[in-house]
């Protein structure tokens, strides 16, 4: 099939929105960072930490990962079903009712119209302009599958027909609630039940967003970028069905020692152990691809992207099931730790990933080379730098809270008060806060070489 | 069975699997009675706590505190009892919380008056030396609206007659109006002059607050 027929002004859109809303959300978040030793910051209610960090966490999940998703699984469909774009015009409006729906999301929040579900707190009427869009990709996604010329489905394509089925089912059964007014709504759960629902959503939200997709960008970029065939075919397909199954137990890890039923935590926490196992499978793949071809990761700037992406999703994924077992929680639980767990995944596998997949993609959609491969290894080494330092200070805070909220004197009273441990946590929240900027300033060069990149002559007349 | 060649199927086989572990783990709990216990306890919120609560939610206070105080001794001696599951049975959304920026709330109310939360809310170090959370004044600027508050009862389903909130609505202002209301003087210093005479924001917030483990707390009495 001639490349010309493929639809790509959509994947060059999305891939845009995904910059635009990346830019943002790490303004947002650099901003809370700043409040959190400094409450001056919180200027007028709008600007308020309470609000912009639901500000943050929206505009960076929905925003910039699912944006990043939506451009690469129009670019990977495409590829991989050597089918054109079914209905471009709804890819259109796709783009466009998903930028709308965003832009409104980040402003109801900042006006204070929050559900309060982590990860879902859009309000009702946005619910429905999500699940809409949602809907928009799913016709196209399934239309080109229904069209392909590509009789086998490449493992990428499984990982996104299992999030486009699960995110929608997660969605809509987690945002049922009863309307007030059009920027009210009440949850139909209440308590204990609320709470299981609330976070078989969340942590599952989350793995439809932060796991599948990039694994399913994984799995197509990283040969492409490195010209090898993916080690094993079969621990591809076992590692598959065994992570989506084991995923969807697991959500109660999240509330350990918390009033919910005991028997639903520890069934989360067995299959968490489980989770370990195909979580490996995908890295051990990824490991073993490069066999024997290891000095790409200091010759191929892909390859690092990946390789490192990966590695930080191995240790995601053992520390995530080991904060979970009981005695580590009750440390854990409730502090920094969490913090910085949460922002390895994002801010290595998750960001890293989605860097790599968009430095092999743009230069292919848009004909033209990548602006600057030196660009590209400096963006790689500052958010490989400001992300290490963010989550070493968040789990040394964590590890310092912790213990100072368990302290108590020989006589079985408390050694400090909670403001104590705040007043220690002080030195740490700077450092994070410094950290992020590092990582900060490597993504405005990673979203400089695009726009550069994209910007180029054609190569025909070039220089 | 070639299955990654039919897209439909592994669509529908997919689905199936991840339904698997949701039956188990979150939709067969939402039948069961130890998800959701009752105690007669346990009262529901009052209209005005009620829409303190909305204020809690709006304002996204659970990003820094959580309510539910864990089974662990020094979480206990540190906020109170631990918390049980029938004391959520009115919370529509639960507000158990994440994150502990700030300290456990659960077991709050009472704790200390309510002048000490108008000045905390108005500006927290005005009470609590070094703290980081964000001053909140303004909301004493603000009336509380109780336009809806009587549809909001009634899908919380706590079955008050709008006669009922009208009263209690009435009544707590009465009450934080009141000339010899305990913390009539810190009230007076934070509410802006015109706001005075009405029920604000930080009112309900206030109300809400107060609310936090008070059940338990008489429970514990009682006992």
């Amino acid at each position: 099939m001639d490349d010309s027929t493929y639809e790509y002004r959509i994947v060059r859109d999305f891939a845009y929105s995904a910059l635009i809303w990346l830019i943002l959300g790490l303004t947002a978040g650099l901003w809370i960072a700043f409040e959190m030793f400094d409450p001056a910051l919180n200027l007028t209610p709008w600007l308020s930490f309470g609000r912009v960090r639901v500000v943050h966490t929206s505009i960076l999940t929905f925003g910039f990962a699912l944006s990043a998703i939506f451009a690469t699984a129009y670019y990977m469909l495409q590829r991989l079903t050597r089918a054109s774009l079914p209905f471009p015009r709804l890819a259109r409006g796709h783009l466009y009712l998903f930028n709308v729906t965003m832009l409104l999301a980040a402003a109801t929040l900042m006006a204070g119209m929050n559900s309060s579900r982590e990860y879902a707190e859009l309000e009702w009427p946005l619910d429905i302009l999500v699940l809409i869009f949602w809907g928009m990709f799913a016709v196209n996604a399934f239309a080109i599958l229904i069209r392909r010329r590509e009789k086998q489905m490449y493992i990428s394509i499984w990982y996104l027909i299992s999030m486009t089925v699960s995110i929608a089912l997660l969605y809509v059964v987690n945002n049922l609630e009863i309307p007030v007014t059009p920027f009210k709504s009440y949850s139909v759960y209440a308590g204990a039940a609320d709470a299981n629902v609330q976070w078989w959503y969340g942590h599952n939200i989350i793995g439809f967003i932060f796991t599948m997709p990039i694994l399913a960008m994984f799995y197509y970029f990283l040969p492409k970028s490195t010209g090898l065939p993916i080690y094993s075919h079969r621990l591809s397909i076992v590692s598959f069905w065994s992570l989506i199954f084991a995923y969807l137990w697991t959500g109660a890890h999240h509330l350990i020692l918390t009033p919910l039923p005991e028997w639903i935590q520890t069934v989360a926490l067995a299959f968490s152990i489980f989770l370990i196992a195909p979580s490996w499978g995908v890295v051990i793949n990824g490991y073993y691809t490069l066999k024997g071809n290891g000095e790409q990761i200091r010759s191929n700037h892909l390859a690092k992207f990946f390789i490192f992406g990966v590695t930080f999703y191995a240790l995601q994924t053992l520390q995530g099931p080991l904060q979970g077992l009981r005695t580590v929680n009750a440390f854990f639980h409730y502090s920094d730790w969490v913090i910085g767990h949460v922002h390895m995944g994002a801010m290595g596998w998750v960001t890293m990933i989605i860097s790599g997949s968009f430095y092999y993609m743009i230069p292919k959609i848009t004909g033209k080379e990548l602006y600057s491969v030196r660009l590209a290894n400096v963006h790689f080494w500052l958010i490989l730098a400001g992300q290490l330092a963010l989550t070493i200070v968040m789990w040394v805070g964590g590890i310092l809270q912790g213990a100072m909220l368990k302290a108590t004197n020989p006589d079985g009273s408390l050694t400090y008060s909670f403001l104590d441990t705040l007043n220690a946590l002080y030195p740490y929240y700077q450092l994070r806060f410094a950290a992020g900027a590092v990582y900060y300033t490597g993504i405005l060069l990673f979203v400089w070489n695009i726009i550069r990149t994209v910007s180029r002559k054609p190569a025909a007349t070039g220089a | 069975m070639e299955i990654s060649s039919k897209p439909a199927i592994f669509a529908i086989l997919s689905g199936l699997v991840v339904l698997i572990g949701t039956v188990v783990t979150m939709f067969v709990p939402l039948f069961m009675r130890s998800t959701q216990p009752v105690s007669r306890y346990v009262k529901p919120y009052t209209s005005v706590e009620l829409e303190g609560r909305d204020i809690y939610i709006r304002e996204g206070c659970n990003n820094c505190h959580t309510q539910t105080v864990r089974p662990l001794m020094t979480e206990v001696l540190r906020y109170g009892t631990y918390s049980k599951s029938e004391e959520f049975a009115y919370d529509r959304p639960f507000l158990w919380g994440s994150r502990r920026i700030g300290p456990d709330l659960n077991r709050v109310g009472g704790k200390y008056p309510d002048a000490w939360h108008y000045s905390h809310l108005q500006r927290p170090r005005n009470v609590s030396g070094n703290s980081i959370m964000p001053p909140f004044g303004w909301l004493a600027a603000n009336r509380l609206d109780t336009t809806n508050t009587f549809r909001k009862t009634v899908i919380q389903g706590f079955g008050y007659s709008r006669r009922q909130v009208t009263e209690q609505i009435a009544g707590d202002r009465a009450r934080v109006t009141d000339p010899g209301y305990e913390s009539k003087a810190m009230r007076d210093r934070v509410t802006p002059p015109e706001c005075l005479t009405g029920l604000t924001e930080m009112d309900a917030l206030v109300a809400y607050i107060q609310k936090l483990g008070r059940d338990v707390k008489s429970l514990e009495v009682a006992q």
